[in-house]
């Protein structure tokens, strides 16, 4: 008779917290640790560095006078038109790749040649051809998101169930019906599991174009704050664009959820 | 004999191995033969080629007199993996709908058809469930209720309750009887389960493993209707299920 005493946990009451304080510990003290570090080494004129409430004042200025607005739109507008355009071209071609070895065999060294390339690296030429403005920025854009979307779409795609392809055998189907009722809808919430991470790039890439050279959008306006010297405009910024990526990053997963939650089991 | 299915001298080989070897088999309309062997004798490859999902390497097949190239829609077939057959995305309905659609029934008459078959399987109150809401047996009957969207005059059958527990597959047993019964079809029923093949068969075809061949044909002589019970009890059930044990267990046969 050695059964182990049945272990005994206290009981605590759950006290219901409508949201858990705790993640948010972390940010305040360093907000709080910031503005004591400022107020101590930082004079209130500084070109350099900006003390927490001066950052929240220009937030909220730039809140309520529409400069995050504008300039929001203006970087989303150019991150979701490339990603539409890049993420079209890349799944197209990724079904297409999917569907096809001999196709894959042709490009899959050129595939793998292109996808590494920094965007970055795009920018003098895409300046050369599309100059300043929205096209260029949609164009680097497009270029960058079409790889995750090509090999993920691919891998994807070329993971259909054999079965099912050989029931569409059996039932005679033809090929158009065979891509738009097993292939593609098989592939789709892989599919969009590849626009999601497609997307989050998109922002990175808008961002950086528009810092690095095209005179629009968030990125753009970090860089003026930054050059007309206003570290606290500068640092409003960079909270807008965390927030910005938080916030859309979430949404897309929402979506996601609310599109594939619990349909089916080999969405995963 | 009106002849549906026709073996002749088909031998397949795959790399240098010889899977199957000089396959003679003739089915008649309406005939349900059962194919039996040891695991890796080929059985499930020689529906294949019935089904025009594989060429053989030589030898024909031919089917209403004509050489299986391709599939048929007039030939269905079951699976055993239905987790696999059918489409997690859809319902029932939409499953049986794919069948359907392949064999352009004008869609105005999907509902009936649909709700129609999903009845014949006794899936009445389940299309609009997705297969992953269904028990396996459902999932299987789903199967069976899309092949008989084909309206097939043959129907083959790969192990198609191998997966399945005993009472449910007692149950499908008799419904797929009762079902070639009613319809007329022929049914080329592959399984490992020698009592489950002298149950259901007019005719049981032991074939030998590498290379498969025809090692003996056992003509089933049981009266019909089947029954789980009395059939199984049945003086010439048990003889044959003698004969069909020990002829798989000796290899050769007697």
């Amino acid at each position: 008779m050695n059964q182990a005493a049945p272990l005994r946990q206290p009981i605590r009451a759950a006290r219901p917290l409508p949201v858990d304080l705790r993640p948010f510990l972390l940010p305040l003290a360093v907000v709080g640790l910031a503005e004591v570090m400022a107020l101590l080494f930082v004079p209130a004129d500084s070109f350099s560095l900006a003390a927490p409430h001066q950052i929240a004042v220009e937030f909220a200025r730039m809140l309520v006078d529409g400069t995050f607005l504008v300039r929001t739109l203006e970087t989303l507008g150019a991150a979701m038109a490339g990603l539409a355009l890049g993420g079209l071209l890349g799944l197209a071609a990724g079904v297409m790749l999917g569907l096809s070895e001999a196709a894959d065999k042709v490009t899959s060294m050129t595939v793998e040649v292109l996808r590494p390339m920094p965007p970055t690296a795009l920018i003098p030429l895409s300046l050369l051809v599309f100059g300043f403005g929205l096209t260029m920025e949609i164009a680097i854009v497009a270029f960058t998101t079409i790889w995750p979307v090509l090999v993920l779409g691919r891998a994807a795609v070329r993971e259909t169930e054999p079965r099912l392809m050989e029931v569409a055998k059996v039932l005679r189907m033809s090929f158009f019906r065979r891509l738009t009722r097993i292939v593609i809808p098989g592939a789709i919430p892989r599919i969009f599991v590849a626009f999601r991470l497609a997307a989050a790039i998109a922002l990175i890439v808008s961002v950086t174009v528009e810092i690095v050279a095209n005179p629009r959008g968030l990125g753009y306006g970090m860089m003026l704050s930054s050059q007309a010297l206003r570290p606290a405009t500068a640092f409003a910024f960079l909270v807008w664009i965390a927030i910005v990526g938080w916030g859309f990053n979430r949404v897309l997963i929402l979506v996601e959820r609310h599109l594939f939650g619990g349909l089916q089991g080999d969405a995963r | 004999m009106d002849r549906v299915i026709q073996f002749s001298n088909v031998s397949l080989a795959i790399g240098g191995r010889h899977i199957l070897d000089d396959i003679n088999i003739d089915i008649a309309r309406g005939e349900f033969v059962a194919i039996v062997g040891p695991s890796g004798c080929g059985k499930t490859t020689l529906l294949r080629l019935l089904a025009g999902l594989a060429a053989p390497s030589s030898g024909e097949i031919l089917l209403d007199g004509t050489p299986v190239r391709a599939p048929r829609q007039d030939v269905a077939v079951v699976f055993q993996d239905y987790g696999k057959a059918l489409l997690p995305w859809r319902t029932a309905s939409g499953n049986i709908a794919l069948a359907l659609e392949a064999m352009n029934v004008p869609r105005d008459q999907w509902p009936a058809r649909i709700a129609e078959l999903l009845a014949t399987m006794g899936l009445e109150r389940d299309g609009d469930k997705r297969p992953g809401e269904m028990s396996g047996g459902m999932q299987q009957r789903l199967q069976i209720a899309r092949c008989l969207a084909q309206q097939p005059g043959v129907l083959l059958m790969d192990e198609p309750f191998g997966a399945l527990d005993a009472i449910t597959r007692q149950l499908l047993q008799d419904e797929v009887l009762a079902l070639a019964e009613r319809t007329g079809m022929t049914v080329f029923f592959v399984t490992h389960d020698l009592e489950e093949a002298i149950y259901l068969g007019n005719r049981v075809v032991a074939l030998n493993a590498s290379p498969g061949r025809v090692a003996r044909t056992f003509p089933i002589d049981l009266p019909h209707p089947r029954d789980q019970l009395s059939t199984r009890e049945h003086p010439t059930f048990l003889e044959l299920r003698h004969d069909l044990f020990s002829f798989i267990k000796g290899g050769t046969g007697k």
